[in-house]
Order: C-alpha cells, then structure tokens, then sequence
C-alpha cells in the first residue's frame, strides 16, 4: 500500500490576489480510492487542473509513478496513464459510446497518424475499448450515439474512456454530480471494483459516496489542506465540521 | 472477451461501418437514397459532357470540367471546414498557387528559361505530373507553414489569419511583374501527359473527373481510419481528444494540409483547363466562393462539394446570362440552405447523414 502513484508536492497557484492552491502536497497510492472534499470555491477545479495539465502550478510539482508531468501537456499525461473524467460530461455526442472509448485506445496503441485501415473493423481498437465498457457494465449500449444515454450512463462512458488508456491513476471529478440515489449507487459499486487495479483521486461532493469508497480523504479548505485522514478521522475532526460538514449538521 | 461486435438487436453495427452513424433502421433507409442521388450526381457529370462532346458542344464539356475543378477544391476545403473544423478562409492560396505553379512551369518550358539557377538548377515542365506533384507538395509545405501559426488560434482569428494569410500571397502575386502581375499569364499550351492528348476537351474533363473520383476516395477512406477518427473527435471536443492522449493540434496540422494539397491540384487543373492564370485565382473572393459551395452543398458531406459546385456553376450560368446582378439569387439561396437546409443541398437530396 506504500506504492506512490501520483503524488503533488507543495503546489501554489495564484490568480491575482486568489491564493487558489496554497502548499498542496497530496499521494494517491496503489489501491486505494483517496477523495478530496471542499466547500465550494476551495480551489478543487484549480487542483484538479493542475494535476491533469489545464494548468500549470506557480511552484511545486506533480509526479506520476515517478515521472514529473508538471510541464506536461494533457495528452502527454494522459498516454503515461493518467486517466481522467470530468465533471461536466465532455464526450462527443453524436458519435457512438464505442467511437468515444475507442479514442483512448488509439491513442495507447500508436500515433493516430494511420491513414489507410478502417477502424470500423479494426479488433485492435475494438476489443480493449469493448473490454473497458464491460467493466463499466455498458457494453450493450457500446453502438448507440451518447446523445441517446441517460445521465447515469455516460457518467460511466466517462469512466470507461479513462479505463481504456489502461491508466496507472484515475482522476474522477464529481462523476457523482447528477446522479440520483440509484445512479450514485451503481457507479459507487463500480468504483469500489475498479480501486483494486486503478487507484483513484476522487473529488466529489456526495458524501454518502465519499465516506463508502475513500480509504483516505483530504479535505481542502481556501486552496490549503486542512484535513487528512480516514473517513472516521475526518468526521470528527473539528475544523472540517466547521469548514464543510456544519453545513449539513449543524 | 470475444464477443466485441455489437450484439444488440436494437443498434447493429451499421451496415457503411461506421460506428458514428446511429441506429441501423434510420441508416438503412437513407443508405439506399443517398447512394443512388450520390449515383446519380457522378453519373450525370460522367455522362451529360461524354454526350456533349460528341453531339459537338465543346462548350459544355469546358463547363463540365469547371465544375468538376471546382468540385474538386471544395473537396479539399470541406477536409479542413467539414471533418476537421477549421474554417479557412484562406484556400484560394492553394487553389492559386497551384495555378501559379502550371502556369510559371509552362512558361519557363515555353520559354525555354529556367526557373531558377540558384542554388538549384530548376527548369520549367510542361509535363502534367511533374506540374501536379509540385502542385501537391508545393501547396502542402505552404499549408505546413500556414497552418503551423494559424492552428495556434481559434474561431474567428482562424478564420481571420488564414484570410491574412492568403490575401498577403495575393499582393505578391499581384505586384510580382515576372508572371505578369495584376494582368496575369496566358499559358499558350497545355501542358502535356504522355500517351494521351490533353488538348482534347473530352480528355481533360476525364483527367479531371479522375481527379475529384480520387479525392473523394481519398476522403472517406481517410475519414474512416484512424487519423479520420482523431480528426473527428478533434472537431467536436478536442478536451476529450488530449484527454484520451492525443493531441489535437498536430492531427489538424496534417489534415489542413491534405486538404491543401487537394485544393492546390485542383488549382493547377483550372489554369490548364483556362490556359491563364492571374491574381483573381488567390482573391479572397474565391476563397468565399469555395466556403458558399460547401455549405450549399452540405458542411462534412462527402458528395456536399460536388452537388454544391454544380448548384453555384449552373447558377452562375444561367441566372449570370440574365443578370450581372446574379449574385443576389445566390444569396437568397445561400439563405435559404442556411435557414432551413442546415445539410446542405446532399442533407436535402439524400437525408441526413451525422447526428449532430
């Protein structure tokens, strides 16, 4: 469990007057699902994108199973294993669910600068991209246009997206966000069979989730991480009552 | 794992093969019209001109193989604007330099002057192929160049840069007394291919039909592969094309200049086709012209280019006969494929083709 596979160190960023990460050191380790919770305006998309490659940190650095990806550009990390989702849905609508996986097995297998062979038919594409469909449990909607699946489903398309670039750490902002109670309750099912292969950096907001599947979580508070700990630890820690949860119990 | 292919009753693999198209009943049924108006359209601009030409009406083979010219360039724009989602408002740069380059190279070996001395020894061709590959590559390294700096923007500035781009290549052209300047340059004789007589109006309009037949095979077969996939996702989320780890911008570096290469040919067909080359081919006028033929003919449309050249040339024909003011009824027509044809002509004839 001691295996470091994406760790940050001491990260700033600055917008402005905005300290929006301020000395941010974080490990995720191999097989284990760490959240990271925060109020709303705490700086999580601003972490998120600088452990992803939107943004670059004033200072500090981000490694990914020893490699420093800090100067890297998305897609850089995202072939060295660095699988993502966002929290808004961006996959391509009109395509089939099994176009928008494919994408990321293509971009594992070689450049894409292949200009002659269909991949209409190409078993090299097709199958791994059906095969992280089938952990996801969708693969009997792999033909059909994203435009046709529910919210649920392609919350799970994104995650099977991430799975296809076989990645060495997943980054899922928010897959919750929008699920009702059913929905959030498969996908939390899934993520806790997935944790064994992928470790997972999930910043969400639904806490019923977060509490079920971290092993750890860091609670981020005005771009600091005030908390740390497990999921017992961080309840009764007073600070992230008051910072986050004393909204809710108070 | 090996039941990969899709299994569901509801959603079959479509029959074309591209998973991008949705459910197989909605295909099947605009699969048979769309191939018989994409039938159709090749099969009257083969057969009308073989017809004309031996019924003795030269004019509408010369006509036939205008369209099929223009057809042609527009094939290579609707690679950058329809796959690739780059509107260039730039492409009469291709089309012209293409042009320059037949109609410089048949100078210099009417002329028997070489092209240049130094520090190569390059003579002028009046060979069609060596014309065509220094068409092709020629217009490709210019594309390299200008889509390396205008790819670094988006929207608007794109649109705006690649227009800067080409306007600056037309003052040149424009003031560069060598090749005739602002007047332009006749080319007095066709430039040849072995074996077959290119002077002859059905033999032309041949070559150039092969031509267009093979940029379009091109096209879809490119659109189909896997750079074709990239492309695609590149067009309609890029975030999700890096985030699957490939990086957008090189992807719509090669194609803008494939698409240029194709727009280029086509040049250097219309200044043989015309025997004269001048400013006018790198105008920006042009370059609207080949952006109105796309969208009249469907945006991303593989037969859009060939039913929108035909549209604007037939128009410009018969309504420019009655009217100078033609240009109007373009308009209106322009309008109406806008407003209430958002595919284009081919959306219209054959049905639609992507979900979008």
């Amino acid at each position: 469990m001691s295996d470091v596979i994406l760790s940050l160190q001491h990260l700033h960023k600055r917008f402005g007057a905005l300290q929006a990460t301020h000395d941010v050191s974080l490990e995720l380790h191999q097989g284990e699902i760490h959240a990271l919770i925060g109020p709303n305006g705490a700086g999580k998309s601003t972490l998120i994108g600088q452990i992803a490659g939107n943004l670059r940190p004033d200072e500090g650095s981000v490694f990914l199973a020893g490699t420093e990806i800090t100067q890297m550009s998305i897609a850089q990390r995202a072939r060295l294993g660095l699988g993502r989702s966002f929290q808004v849905s961006s996959l391509a609508e009109p395509l089939s669910v099994m176009r928008n996986v494919m994408m990321g097995v293509q971009a594992l297998q070689s450049h894409s600068f292949r200009f002659w062979k269909p991949i209409a038919r190409d078993k090299a594409l097709l199958e791994p991209a059906y095969e992280a469909l089938e952990r996801m449990q969708l693969s009997h909607r792999a033909w059909t246009p994203v435009s046709e699946l529910s919210h649920g489903e392609r919350r799970q398309v994104e995650v099977a997206c991430a799975l296809a670039l076989k990645p060495r750490a997943l980054l899922l902002d928010e897959p919750m966000a929008g699920l009702g109670p059913e929905g959030s309750a498969k996908l939390t099912e899934l993520l806790e069979a997935l944790k064994h292969e992928v470790p997972i950096l999930l910043i969400e907001h639904d806490m019923e989730a977060v509490f079920r599947l971290a092993d750890r979580i860091s609670v981020l508070v005005s771009g600091s991480v005030i908390a740390h700990g497990d999921s017992h630890a961080i309840k009764q820690d007073p600070r992230v009552r008051e910072a986050y949860l004393g909204n809710d119990d108070a | 794992m090996t039941n990969y292919t899709p299994v569901s009753k509801k959603t079959p693999m479509p029959s074309q093969g591209t998973a991008e198209v949705a459910p197989a009943t909605q295909v099947d049924s605009h699969f048979g019209r769309k191939g018989i108006v994409q039938m159709i359209l090749l099969g009257l601009l083969l057969l009308l001109p073989i017809a004309a030409y031996f019924l003795g009406h030269l004019y509408y083979v010369n006509l036939a193989s205008r369209i099929t010219i223009i057809a042609m360039a527009a094939v290579g724009l609707n690679l950058a604007i329809g796959y690739g989602g780059m509107v260039s408002f730039g492409h009469a740069a291709y089309f012209g330099l293409g042009g320059y380059i037949a109609g410089i190279s048949a100078y210099h070996a009417f002329d028997m002057t070489p092209f240049m001395t130094w520090p190569f020894n390059v003579p002028g061709s009046d060979s069609l192929l060596v014309v065509w590959l220094a068409a092709i590559v020629l217009c490709g390294l210019l594309a390299l160049a200008i889509g390396a700096i205008s790819l670094r923007t988006t929207g608007v500035y794109f649109i705006m840069i690649t227009l800067a781009f080409a306007q600056m290549i037309y003052y040149f052209a424009n003031s560069w007394p060598t090749y005739g300047g602002e007047d332009g340059l006749p080319i007095y004789l066709r430039n040849s291919l072995p074996i077959v007589d290119t002077t002859n109006a059905l033999t032309y309009f041949l070559i150039c039909f092969t031509g267009l037949v093979l940029a379009m095979a091109i096209t879809s077969r490119l659109m189909k592969s896997r750079f074709g996939a990239a492309l695609t996702m590149a067009r309609l989320n890029d975030v999700r094309l890096a985030t699957a780890g490939i990086s957008p911008y090189p992807i719509r570096l090669v194609a803008f200049v494939i698409s240029a290469a194709i727009t280029g040919l086509a040049g250097a067909l219309y200044a043989d086709l015309n025997g004269f080359i001048s400013p006018t081919m790198l105008s920006w006028h042009f370059s609207g012209e080949l952006m109105v033929i796309v969208i009249l003919g469907g945006v991303g449309r593989l037969y859009g280019p060939l039913a929108g050249a035909i549209l604007f040339v037939m128009m410009e024909m018969l309504l420019g006969g009655i009217t100078e003011y033609w240009q109007l009824f373009l308009g209106l027509v322009l309008l109406g494929v806008v407003l209430f044809a958002k595919h284009g002509v081919m959306g219209w004839l054959a049905g639609r083709e992507r979900n979008e």
